[in-house]
């Protein structure tokens, strides 16, 4: 049998590479960038992002999605990639506060847009009420997806102060995780929330509640629905 | 020395004589009053997690770093015949490139490595990829196993395989299939009693083949290392359960000194068993950079990561068991074929051997290769599989002898814990009214609750040293070379620590995840707890005990006469002088103190026994869709004593979350046209998401086993073994019939709908 040649079969960033080479550049703002009307690349061209409150001012190819911008060129690596096809949400970040994939997004197309990844919600030193409540309820295992979680989180608080276990349940349902966080993500959204409180905190040893397997302490470690006059003891404990 | 041990559980003791080594603590007695171990507390890097600023080995940039990027075979088996990569190196950008496979060697599955490159940017190495020239020799292949059984069907090792480094998972090349045997590798064969005479004395028999499909790791952080060399020493941050393996086989397949190769994982993605190795793309960006002369990260895409880096091998498992009248299983025989494309790992038997006590048991194993993916070891290796047979087996055969399936469990089952474990559980669940709740208020829609057990084996073991430091303000210091994979290793250490010094968690400083540490176990089998745990503990005592030398010292007395407990030292006996630990550690050195502790031998004569389990799922079916909805789960679980309850309960979840997947949605899918992976990224290889999730109620069992000086056993794999069994269960309750392969779709769950109304299939 003779030889055949091959190359790998296409990928998305040629995709992109080939709309963004030929294609007028229509979304572009930032005062570096090329007017409307006039195409990018395919060779580098200067932007200028706004991220977290700073300008960067970046020369990028065009192609360049705006998780690889932050992640290598900005080293925000806070925003990850995971799936690099917007299906796992691990690249969330909030542009003008909509809460998107930073992997479907081109970095020469968020010049001018406000745009804040995970490294910007703790603000003076002191973590943000969302991600004070994921520690607390433990709501990240490896911490892979935990970005994107609290990421999505955050924007469902700014726009639902008080969610329902459903409501949270449908805002991170674009966010996967391997290691099973979903349980305590809830726990950790309705914690920041006000509605629950923490699952973490002194209390009695596991060892010494379990060692009678009395009835009353069998629920001893989950804790998913706190009855209210519990919940009270737990906050007063945890304060 | 011996000492007198309380050993047990349920508040149910006995006293054993254990042998404990020279400097190590004895285990804990029940009536310890812990200060923080197991309570629930918040890991200790859940800010650098929350805020970003955890560093990943995928996030490591370093001055003047390139980009790796292998090339991968698009055939499911071929030859290469030649291959240039001259293209590539003219390409911009572009500072190294070689060859992995080499002209005349096979290629056994589609995405098997053949070359590489580094660049200056991710874009420009993957340009370079494509520009180099390869000649293939594409060769007959199979990706199915039923295909792969047939006589005449393609060889998969009909030439030599070439293991490019340790870790690589084609442990097939060392053992092939006999000659004649075709892809079909075994039977690994165990046999006690004799079943025939087991079936024959028996008064129900059932039967039945179980089906279960490929399923991939899909840790969130893919596999890769970023390598930068500094003179002949080389440095790597890798994504691994092991750096110390990751080390050690750098050095083998580099021919370099393991002294000169330093591993450091701070934090990683996931690995839940293919993480072990530097592996062919470790190796890869380490040569790499060599050639370039400068760091060089490679990190593999996802769709790389479905392909090349491990699977939970399928399973056809054929299953007949027997039971007599009064309850009692009287045979057990299974035969297992499984593949695990081009490597083996396929056995299923553990839970059957190991849960259920029954004198007539033969158990067959064979590998059948085909041309895919290696698979590599996954939680709980071949349990979820068994556990999947053995118990639909158990409520089949309860049902033929007219019995309730968890009153025959009990009768069968020789674990006290287990038995324990399933009064808990079944009581949380509602056991007893379950068939009184199979109607719901929707005709359509059915309930359904069903049970499995868990069974573990390991109990960690000797290797990982510690060492703690004091310092002069009492403050602590622990050094061990542990890698946190998620599971909470990093807090576990601190806990330890912290409860032996009675110190508060925030007085102990913990650093792990550098082979220039003290060495620390490889985070697999569910060991790293009870093989680290226990060292922490050590290393521990043995600092205070230094203290206490001390102030035996000053006080002018046998240092055997200074205790020290509940952060107090103080003099035995007569004068009864004492001092804090505080003002204690004032009088060290500027040096402070520290010791190195060993990790000691398993306690032989302790209270053993194999980790215990049992899941109980509450599903609902939709009889009109084939829709199933698990509602709930409970999971009761012996895990020695818990050190974390937190992080314990999120790993208990975590095992049964990824077994609703396993039992619901999960399949890597092959074309049998093509050879290739039709759905490798998470858009179309399912993993399950919040909204299919249950409540998931977690409860623990404590069990003082004195095995290791901190009765602490591993979580992680018993917790994922039995929820797909359990889920099963739960759905041929609520249907009346029996699905017998895994993931139950809403197709299987209409078709044995279908088989029911027609009169077969009945349960």
């Amino acid at each position: 049998m003779s030889g055949e040649e091959e190359k790998p079969g296409f990928t998305r960033r040629d995709l992109v590479r080939g709309a963004m080479a030929g294609v007028v550049a229509a979304g572009v703002g930032g005062k570096t960038s090329p007017g409307p009307g006039r195409s990018l690349g395919p060779q580098a061209v200067p932007i200028e992002l706004d991220v977290n409150g700073k300008l960067h001012a970046l020369t990028v190819e065009p192609r360049v999605v705006l998780a690889d911008a932050l992640r290598e060129r900005l080293g925000l690596t806070g925003t990850k990639v995971v799936c690099d096809r917007g299906a796992c949400g691990a690249c969330t970040v909030l542009v003008d506060g909509e809460s998107v994939c930073s992997c479907l997004l081109l970095a020469a197309e968020v010049g001018g847009k406000k745009i804040t990844t995970i490294e910007g919600l703790a603000a003076d030193g002191r973590l943000a009420p969302i991600q004070e409540a994921f520690v607390k309820a433990d709501a990240l295992q490896c911490g892979f997806c935990t970005s994107g979680m609290v990421m999505s989180c955050k924007a469902l608080l700014d726009r639902n102060p008080r969610p329902s276990r459903e409501e949270i349940r449908h805002a991170v349902s674009g966010n996967l995780c391997r290691c099973g966080t979903y349980p305590h993500v809830l726990d950790a959204v309705e914690r920041a929330a006000g509605l629950r409180p923490a699952a973490s905190g002194n209390r009695k040893p596991e060892t010494e509640r379990t060692a009678i397997l009395d009835p009353r302490f069998s629920r001893l470690v989950s804790d998913d629905r706190v009855d209210g006059a519990t919940a009270e003891a737990l906050e007063a404990e945890d304060a | 020395m011996k000492e007198k041990l309380r050993l047990g559980f349920n508040g149910k003791f006995e006293e054993k004589e254990v042998e404990i080594a020279g400097n190590d603590p004895a285990p804990w007695d029940p009536s310890r009053k812990f200060s923080i171990l197991g309570t629930r507390v918040a890991r200790l890097d859940g800010s650098a997690k929350t805020t970003g600023l955890a560093r990943y080995a995928i996030d490591v940039r370093l001055p003047g770093m390139l980009y790796g990027k292998i090339l991968r075979c698009p055939h499911a088996a071929a030859v290469v015949r030649s291959l240039d990569l001259s293209p590539a190196r003219r390409m911009p950008g572009v500072k190294a490139a070689l060859a992995i496979a080499k002209p005349g060697e096979a290629v056994r599955f589609a995405g098997q490595e053949i070359a590489a490159v580094a660049a200056d940017s991710p874009e420009r190495a993957q340009d370079a990829i494509a520009a180099i020239r390869v000649a293939y020799e594409p060769r007959p292949f199979v990706v199915d196993m039923e295909g792969a059984k047939k006589p005449g069907a393609p060889l998969v090792f009909e030439q030599r395989a070439v293991k490019r480094s340790a870790g690589d998972p084609y442990a097939a090349e060392l053992e092939p299939p006999a000659s004649g045997s075709g892809n079909v590798r075994g039977p690994r064969a165990s046999s006690k009693g004799d079943v025939e005479e087991g079936f024959r004395r028996s008064d129900a028999i059932v039967e039945g083949t179980y089906t279960t499909q490929v399923q991939t790791h899909t840790a969130l952080e893919t596999h890769g290392l970023v390598a930068a060399w500094e003179g002949d020493e080389l440095t790597v941050w890798a994504s691994t359960q092991g750096i110390f393996s990751v080390r050690d086989e750098l050095a083998q397949t580099l021919e370099i000194p393991a002294s000169k190769v330093r591993v450091i994982t701070e934090y990683m993605g996931g690995g839940f068993g293919a993480k072990f190795g530097a592996r062919t793309e470790g190796v890869t960006a380490a040569k790499l950079a060599k050639e370039a002369g400068a760091p060089v990260k490679l990190f593999l895409d996802r769709k790389e990561e479905h392909l090349a880096t491990g699977n939970r091998p399928s399973a056809v498992q054929w299953l007949k068991a027997s039971a007599t009248k009064d309850g009692k299983l009287s045979a057990l025989h299974l035969v297992v074929h499984g593949t695990g494309g081009t490597n083996g790992g396929t056995g299923t038997s553990g839970p059957l051997k190991n849960i259920y006590a029954c004198d007539n048991v033969k158990t067959e194993e064979f590998d059948v290769f085909t041309n895919a993916g290696p698979s590599a070891a996954m939680r709980a290796p071949g349990h979820p599989q068994g556990a999947f047979a053995l118990e639909a087996t158990m409520d089949e055969l309860a049902g033929r002898l007219g019995m309730d399936p968890l009153e025959f469990r009990m009768k069968n089952d020789p674990s006290e814990v287990r038995r324990e474990e399933f009064r808990i559980g079944a009581e949380r669940i509602g056991w007893a009214t379950r068939d009184a709740r199979r109607q719901t208020k929707d005709p359509a829609i059915l309930r359904g609750i069903g049970m499995g057990a868990a069974v573990w084996y390991n109990t960690g073991g000797t290797g990982p040293k510690a060492t703690v430091s004091i310092h002069r303000d009492g403050s602590a210091e622990v050094v061990h070379g542990l890698q946190d994979l998620g599971t909470g290793s990093r807090t576990m250490v601190g806990i330890v620590a912290a409860e032996e010094l009675s110190l508060p968690l925030e007085r102990v400083a913990v650093r792990i995840g550098d082979t220039r540490m003290p060495y620390g176990p490889a985070s697999g089998g569910s060991t790293t707890t009870p093989s680290s745990a226990p060292v922490i503990r050590a290393a521990a005592y043995q600092a205070a005990r230094r203290v206490a030398e001390l102030l035996a010292k000053e006080w002018r007395i046998d240092p055997q006469s200074v205790a020290f407990s509940e952060g107090v030292f103080s003099e035995r006996g007569g004068a009864a002088r004492s001092l804090p630990w505080k003002d204690a550690c004032a009088k060290l050195p500027a040096e402070g103190i520290s010791a190195t502790g060993e990790r000691a031998e398993n306690h032989a004569d302790a209270w053993k026994r194999f980790t215990a389990g049992a899941q109980f799922a509450e599903v609902e079916v939709d009889t009109e869709t084939g829709l199933v909805r698990v509602k709930r789960i409970v999971a009761v679980h012996d895990c020695g004593l818990v050190v974390n309850a937190l992080t314990a309960e999120s790993q208990v979840q975590g095992g049964v979350i990824q077994g609703i997947s396993y039992a619901l949605y999960e399949n890597r899918i092959l074309d049998r046209a093509t050879g290739r992976m039709v759905n490798p990224n998470v858009d179309q290889y399912k993993i399950v998401g919040s909204r299919d999730v249950p409540e998931i109620e977690v409860i623990f069992v404590p069990v003082w086993d004195g095995v290791n000086n901190t009765h602490s056993v591993g979580i992680g794999e018993p917790s994922t073994v039995p929820t797909a069994a359990a889920i099963a269960n739960a759905v041929s309750h609520a249907i009346g019939a029996r699905i017998r392969s895994l993931p139950i779709t809403p197709e299987s769950v209409l078709e044995a709908l279908d088989a029911k109304r027609s009169g077969g299939a009945r349960a």
